[in-house]
């Protein structure tokens, strides 16, 4: 679902003082819209959260908008042990971390193939790719789920005994899907690094792995540890592809699971409120411990010199 | 050629071959290969078992006069797309150019804008849903209005757009930014020193550097709009008034009526829709690159 342009360092700058003295009352009414934006945007979550933690014939009496009589965090016990979301984050574990790994070491070495080694056909294979990232999901997936469940798999992989309603289905259409962009990314960032290392390594007699592996991948860290992050949010979001590629409701990640779980287990919205909550915390914790990484990975090369 | 057999060896080639082969063929299995399998299938009847039988235009013809939902579908992909467009991008970029300056506080204002960016489509239609419900919702508490904003066709799309620029404003504000913060100063200071304000320096001097990155959010504008299918999901599988042409296309295969011919009628029309712009946005990518 997402796309950035070539990486490009951004000039290395000074900052010069401002020509001009900004007005003062602009600033002030700047910073007032700001934080008026600001809270806007903050608000639904801290609605939510709000909601969560109050018991719902509070809310249905006085309304969401009221000041709170009990205050308690018994909607979370119970999206926890009820519904058994610890086993739904162990199915989403299953998933996305495989998932994440194998794009990465894929689309690295297929990205170090097309921006360091002469191969032929290399930029028509990064438009393939790149364009691949770009379709909507949909307009492959009826026939993908027609695949999937004629791709039979032994039952050690698979309890459904198809590619269909198997954790590895799910992995390999998020391998697949993110592909496109991490090779993207990763190309460009790779053209980066100077020629001069990889001309040193052949008159070494290095290989093709040892050039890729000890040599380049080392130095793409910093485009790893964002793509990393970025990936893991975005397959951790993952909505579709469970709902589509899987039947089972106890192999469901946490994502999905959450709306399987409505009617049944999440009864009223408070509770629901409390299990989105739930849901949604992987995610924002992750934001905030690598909230660099993940807005680099967000503007990989956005920008272009 | 002779470059090539003297850098390689044999070892090299057998890791290439094995590296790419692997890449090329989990790429083409299920992302090209089905895509063109939608292209086929949409000229048939199948209903995923028996014989498929090929039946020409018949599945378009249908699409387009015997199935009401395909033109609600179409106008709520197009205001989806326009509503993005027009209102939640500009308001994004507004918000880039407002934070690209030195402000205290800075950090705060672009951490709440793109906190919604991680959260997944499907919370925010769950959120939405604590806002928006008729009857505990916050939106008719604080009004005092009784309004049924996710029941009722004639508004439920609007105020489902919204909670998608909530989430698309703060995505489009972190590119912005950081395409704006690559922009050399002295380009400004240039404008300034010519006399020209702040709006005459933002339109005639930095818009116009910004082209890749206003390529980049127009194709993901778009391609967000074609893909928005989470959220009216989680909301109301998306009926009632909250058709999209991706919900459509998955509720012939989730649904009981196993369609796939006419499923994938409606995803070659979302192909044809996505493949001008991916084309329009790479042929400009790649041209600068040669």
């Amino acid at each position: 679902m997402t796309l950035t342009a070539p990486a490009a360092a951004p000039p290395a700058q000074t900052r010069r003082p401002p020509v001009r003295r900004p007005v003062r009352p602009l600033r002030v009414l700047l910073h007032v819209f700001l934080t008026l934006v600001a809270l806007g945007w903050l608000l639904p979550l801290v609605l939510a959260v709000y909601a969560s933690l109050r018991p719902y014939e509070e809310t249905a009496r006085l309304g969401y908008v009221s000041l709170p009589e009990h205050l308690t965090l018994d909607y979370y016990a119970q999206a926890w042990t009820q519904a058994e979301l610890p086993r739904y984050y162990l199915n989403t574990l299953i998933i996305v971390l495989p998932a994440v790994v194998v794009t990465l070491l894929l689309a690295s070495f297929t990205a170090f193939a097309i921006a360091r080694l002469r191969i032929p056909g290399r930029r028509t294979l990064l438009i393939v790719f790149t364009a691949g990232n770009l379709l909507p999901p949909q307009v492959l997936i009826t026939p993908l789920y027609t695949l999937y469940t004629m791709v039979p798999l032994p039952s050690w992989l698979s309890d459904s005994q198809s590619l269909y309603d198997s954790y590895l289905g799910l992995i390999l259409v998020h391998v697949a899907f993110q592909f496109g962009f991490c090779v993207f990314v990763m190309a460009n960032f790779m053209r980066t690094i100077p020629e001069e290392i990889n001309e040193a390594a052949l008159v070494d007699g290095a290989g093709v792995w040892k050039r890729y592996w000890r040599l380049t991948l080392p130095l793409c860290r910093p485009v790893l540890a964002a793509l990393s992050t970025l990936q893991f949010t975005w397959m951790y979001n993952d909505f579709l592809w469970a709902l589509v590629l899987m039947s089972s409701g106890d192999k469901l990640p946490v994502t999905s699971a959450l709306n399987n779980l409505r009617g049944q287990f999440f009864t009223d919205y408070n509770l629901l409120a409390a299990g989105s909550m739930l849901v949604a915390l992987p995610t924002l914790i992750v934001f905030q411990l690598l909230h660099k990484q993940f807005v680099a990975g967000l503007t990989l090369g956005a920008t272009k010199g | 050629m002779a470059v090539k057999t003297r850098r390689y060896s044999a070892r090299d080639v057998t890791i290439l071959v094995i590296g790419l082969g692997v890449a090329i063929a989990v790429n083409v299995s299920v992302i090209w290969g089905p895509t063109l399998a939608s292209i086929g299938l949409s000229g048939t009847g199948w209903n995923g078992i028996g014989p498929i039988e090929w039946i020409g235009g018949q599945n378009y013809h249908d699409l387009a006069a015997e199935y009401p939902p395909f033109w609600s579908a179409v106008r709520n992909n197009v205001l989806w797309l326009g509503f993005l467009g027009l209102v939640a991008t500009p308001f994004g970029l507004f918000c880039a150019v407002l934070l690209d300056r030195r402000l205290r506080m800075s950090r705060f204002y672009q951490s709440a804008l793109y906190m919604p960016v991680v959260l997944s489509l499907a919370v925010v239609g769950f959120i939405a849903q604590l806002v928006y419900s008729s009857d505990y919702g916050v939106l008719n508490a604080v009004t005092g209005l009784n309004v049924d904003w996710l029941g009722d066709r004639a508004i439920n799309i609007w105020v489902v757009m919204i909670a998608a620029g909530w989430r698309h404003v703060g995505y489009v504000m972190i590119i912005y930014l950081a395409g704006l913060k690559a922009v050399d100063p002295a380009l400004k200071e240039a404008a300034a020193i010519d006399g020209a304000n702040e709006r005459q320096a933002f339109f005639r001097v930095v818009f116009p550097t910004l082209r890749p990155v206003n390529v980049i959010v127009l194709v993901i504008t778009v391609i967000e709009a074609l893909r928005a299918f989470d959220i009216v999901y989680a909301i109301n599988k998306g009926r009632n008034g909250l058709e999209l042409l991706s919900v459509l296309v998955t509720e012939n295969i989730v649904g009981e009526a196993s369609r796939i011919g006419f499923g994938s009628a409606i995803a070659v029309i979302l192909l044809v829709i996505s493949m001008g712009f991916i084309v329009a946005y790479l042929s400009q990518m790649f041209r600068e690159e040669r």
